[in-house]
C-alpha cells in the first residue's frame, strides 16, 4: 500500500505526461467524429449532383446516367415491412416470456446465452441458413418472403433485447397491484405492463429494423437479384434492395456508376435518418405520457 | 321486481371452479405460445449448425480434410480446382487484425476520454455521435474505402498499386469497429464504482493515473469483452472486405495486396447462379463453417467475460 502511495505521489514531476495524455484521449475521441464527417462529406461530394426525382423513380439501367433506384427502394420497403410483421410479434412474445414468465433455471440461462450469441453471429451466416432453409427446403425461391424470413431471424436477438428493456421500464409495483387485485399473471402483463411498455419497445425495435434495412450480405446469399427492371408486387416476387443496388454499382469500374452508388447511399442514409427520428420521437412522446 | 339475477342468468355462467379451470388453461396456453417464440432462437442456432455441418460434410466427402488444411491455394472456381482454406483464412485474420490494431487503441483512448475526462454535457453529445457510425450500413464503408481511402490516401502516399487492398478494407473496418470498442468499454468503465476513483484521487493520483491504474484494471473483463466482440464482428464483416479488398484468393502478408476474405468468397459464389448440391454450392457452407466456428468462440468468450464483470459490480 505504502509503495503504491509513493508511486502515485511521484507523478508531480509528470505534469507534461499528464497534459500529453489528456490531449491524446481528446484526439482519439475526435477520430470517430472526423471519420463520420469525412464519410458523409465524401458521399455527398460524389452523389449530391446525381440525386433527382428521376433517380428515385427510374429502374436500373445499363447506362449510368439513366440508372435509378425505383425497384430497389420498393424492394427495401417490401422486405423491411415484412420483416417487421414477422419479427415484431415473435420477438416481443419471446421478450415477454423471458422477462415475465421464464422460471429462473438452467434452461432459461441457456436460452439467454443463446440469444446473446446469436446477436454476434455474422450476418452472412444467416444468409446461408436462409438459403438452405427458406429458399431450398421450404421452396420459397429467391422471393421477398424468403428474404424477410432470413432478416427476421437476423434481427430477432436485437428485437428481443430491446423489447426486454422496454418491459423493464414498467416498475414492478404495477404488476404487483394487478396481481393483488386478482388478475392472473397474463392478465397483469396484457392489461397493465404491455400498454405502457409498448412505446419504449418500439424505439428499440425501429432501430433493429433500420439494421435490417442496411443489410446486404445475407440477401445476396439467399439470391436477391442484382438487376430488377420491374416493380415487386407481392411477397413471392423476386427482388433487390437498396444496399444491394448500391453494392452492384460500387463494384462496377465506370465512374458514372460510382456517382449513382453515392446518390443511392444518400437515399439510404436519409431513410435510416427518418427511421431514427421516428424512434426518438416515439421515445419523447412516451416519456411525456408516462405517469409514474 | 327483485334485483337478484334470475335463474336464466346464473345458468349461463359456469360454476366458479370451471371458470378458474378455463382461465388457468388459457393462461397455460398463452405461456406455452410465448415460450415457443422464445424457442425460435434455439431452433435458429440448431438450424445454423445443422445446415453448415450437413453441407460441409458433403463438401468434405469430395475434398479431403488434408487438402483443405494443407493446400496453399484456393481456386474452386477455376478449371484446376484447389481447396486450401489458408488464403481466405489468412486474408480474414490479416484484415481483422490490422483493423483491430487501429480501432482498439483509438477506441479505448476515446472511451477513457468519455468516461474519465469529458464533462457530462460533452459526453452526452459525443457518445451518440460516435455511435452513429455503428448504425451506418456496411456497404457505405466499402464505398468509402474504394472511393476515398484507397485512391486518395493509399495509392497516393503508400504506393498501393490497384484500388483493392487488404489495408484499405482494414482502415474502413477500423472506423466501423471504433464505436463498438468505444461504446462497450466506456460502459464498462462507467460501471466502476465512484468510490474507487475518489479513493485514488484522495491519495493524490492524477486523472490519467486514475484512468489507467484504477478504472481500467477494475473494468478489465468488460474491456476485454468489448475487444473480443469487435474481433468477432471484424472477422464476420462481409461487405467491406468484398468491396474493398478485391476478390483475389492470394496467400500474402503484404497489406497493400488485394486478397479475398472468407465472407467475400461466399458473396462471390452467391452472385453467380450455383445449382444446389454442386461442389461450388457446398464450398460456401464449408467456408461458412470456417467463419462460424471462430466468431462463435469469440462471442462465447465475450459473454462469459461480461457475465463475470456483472457479478463483480452489479
Amino acid at each position: 500500500m505504502r509503495g503504491e502511495f509513493r508511486a502515485l505521489s511521484r507523478r508531480r514531476g509528470g505534469k507534461v505526461g499528464e497534459v500529453v495524455a489528456a490531449l491524446l484521449v481528446r484526439l482519439a475521441a475526435g477520430v470517430g467524429l472526423v471519420s463520420l464527417v469525412l464519410l458523409l462529406a465524401v458521399v455527398a461530394r460524389d452523389g449530391i449532383d446525381r440525386l433527382s426525382w428521376d433517380f428515385l423513380t427510374s429502374f436500373p439501367s445499363r447506362f449510368a446516367d439513366k440508372a435509378g433506384i425505383r425497384s430497389a427502394l420498393l424492394g427495401s420497403i417490401w422486405v423491411v415491412s415484412l420483416t417487421a410483421l414477422i419479427s415484431l410479434p415473435v420477438g416481443i412474445a419471446a421478450a415477454v416470456y423471458l422477462e415475465e414468465f421464464a422460471p429462473r433455471n438452467r434452461f432459461t440461462r441457456l436460452l439467454e446465452a443463446n440469444i446473446n450469441n446469436l446477436a454476434g453471429v455474422p450476418s452472412i451466416i444467416y444468409g446461408l441458413l436462409g438459403l438452405a432453409l427458406f429458399v431450398r427446403a421450404m421452396e420459397l425461391g429467391r422471393s421477398i418472403l424468403a428474404g424477410a424470413l432470413t432478416l427476421s431471424l437476423l434481427v430477432l436477438p436485437t428485437v428481443i433485447a430491446t423489447a426486454r428493456e422496454g418491459l423493464r421500464t414498467v416498475p414492478p409495483h404495477i404488476r404487483e397491484a394487478a396481481l393483488a387485485l386478482g388478475a392472473t399473471r397474463w392478465q397483469a402483463v396484457w392489461h397493465q405492463v404491455l400498454p405502457p411498455a409498448l412505446a419504449p419497445m418500439m424505439t428499440g425495435v425501429i432501430l433493429a429494423l433500420s439494421r435490417a434495412m442496411g443489410e446486404t450480405a445475407p440477401l445476396i446469399t439467399i439470391g436477391a437479384l442484382l438487376f430488377v427492371p420491374f416493380d415487386p408486387k407481392g411477397p413471392f416476387d423476386s427482388f433487390t434492395v437498396l444496399p444491394i443496388q448500391i453494392f452492384n454499382w460500387v463494384s462496377r469500374p465506370q465512374p458514372g456508376f460510382h456517382e449513382a452508388a453515392a446518390a443511392g447511399i444518400i437515399v439510404l442514409l436519409g431513410a435510416l435518418l427518418c427511421l431514427n427520428a421516428l424512434a426518438v420521437g416515439i421515445r419523447m412522446w412516451a416519456e411525456r405520457r408516462r405517469h409514474w | 321486481m327483485t334485483m337478484l339475477p334470475g335463474p336464466e342468468v346464473t345458468a349461463k355462467r359456469p360454476p366458479l371452479f370451471r371458470r378458474r379451470l378455463l382461465l388457468r388453461a388459457r393462461e397455460a396456453l398463452i405461456i406455452g405460445l410465448l415460450f415457443l417464440c422464445a424457442a425460435v432462437s434455439i431452433m435458429t442456432t440448431v438450424g445454423i449448425v445443422v445446415v453448415l455441418v450437413d453441407e460441409a460434410l458433403g463438401f468434405f466427402r469430395s475434398i479431403p480434410l488434408k487438402e483443405f488444411f494443407t493446400s496453399l491455394q484456393w481456386t474452386p472456381l477455376f478449371v484446376e480446382k484447389r481447396f486450401g482454406i489458408w488464403p481466405l483464412l489468412n486474408a480474414s485474420f490479416l484484415i481483422a487484425s490490422l483493423a483491430m490494431g487501429v480501432a482498439v487503441p483509438v477506441g479505448l483512448a476515446a472511451a477513457v476520454y468519455l468516461s474519465e475526462y469529458a464533462s457530462p454535457r460533452v459526453r452526452s453529445v459525443l457518445k451518440p455521435l460516435i455511435e452513429v457510425l455503428a448504425g451506418i450500413p456496411t456497404v457505405v464503408f466499402g464505398y468509402f474505402a474504394i472511393s476515398f481511402l484507397a485512391p486518395e490516401i493509399l495509392q497516393r502516399f503508400f504506393g498501393q498499386e490497384t484500388v483493392f487492398s487488404a489495408l484499405s478494407a482494414s482502415l474502413a473496418m477500423a472506423i466501423l469497429l471504433l464505436p463498438i470498442v468505444t461504446s462497450l468499454s466506456e460502459d464498462a468503465m462507467r460501471a466502476v464504482p465512484q468510490d474507487l476513483r475518489e479513493g485514488a484521487y484522495a491519495l493524490g493520483a492524477s486523472r490519467w493515473q486514475v484512468a489507467v491504474r484504477v478504472v481500467m484494471p477494475a473494468a478489465l473483463s468488460g474491456i476485454v469483452a468489448a475487444v473480443v466482440l469487435a474481433m468477432a464482428r471484424a472477422i464476420g464483416e462481409t461487405m467491406i472486405v468484398t468491396i474493398a479488398a478485391g476478390n483475389v484468393p492470394r496467400l500474402s502478408f503484404n497489406p497493400l495486396d488485394a486478397m479475398q476474405a472468407l465472407p467475400a468468397y461466399i458473396v462471390q459464389v452467391s452472385l453467380g447462379d450455383v445449382p444446389a448440391g454442386s461442389l461450388e454450392y457446398q464450398t460456401i457452407f464449408g467456408v461458412g463453417l470456417a467463419l462460424f466456428v471462430p466468431t462463435t468462440l469469440f462471442n462465447l468468450a465475450a459473454i462469459w467475460l461480461l457475465h463475470r464483470f456483472r457479478e463483480v459490480y452489479e
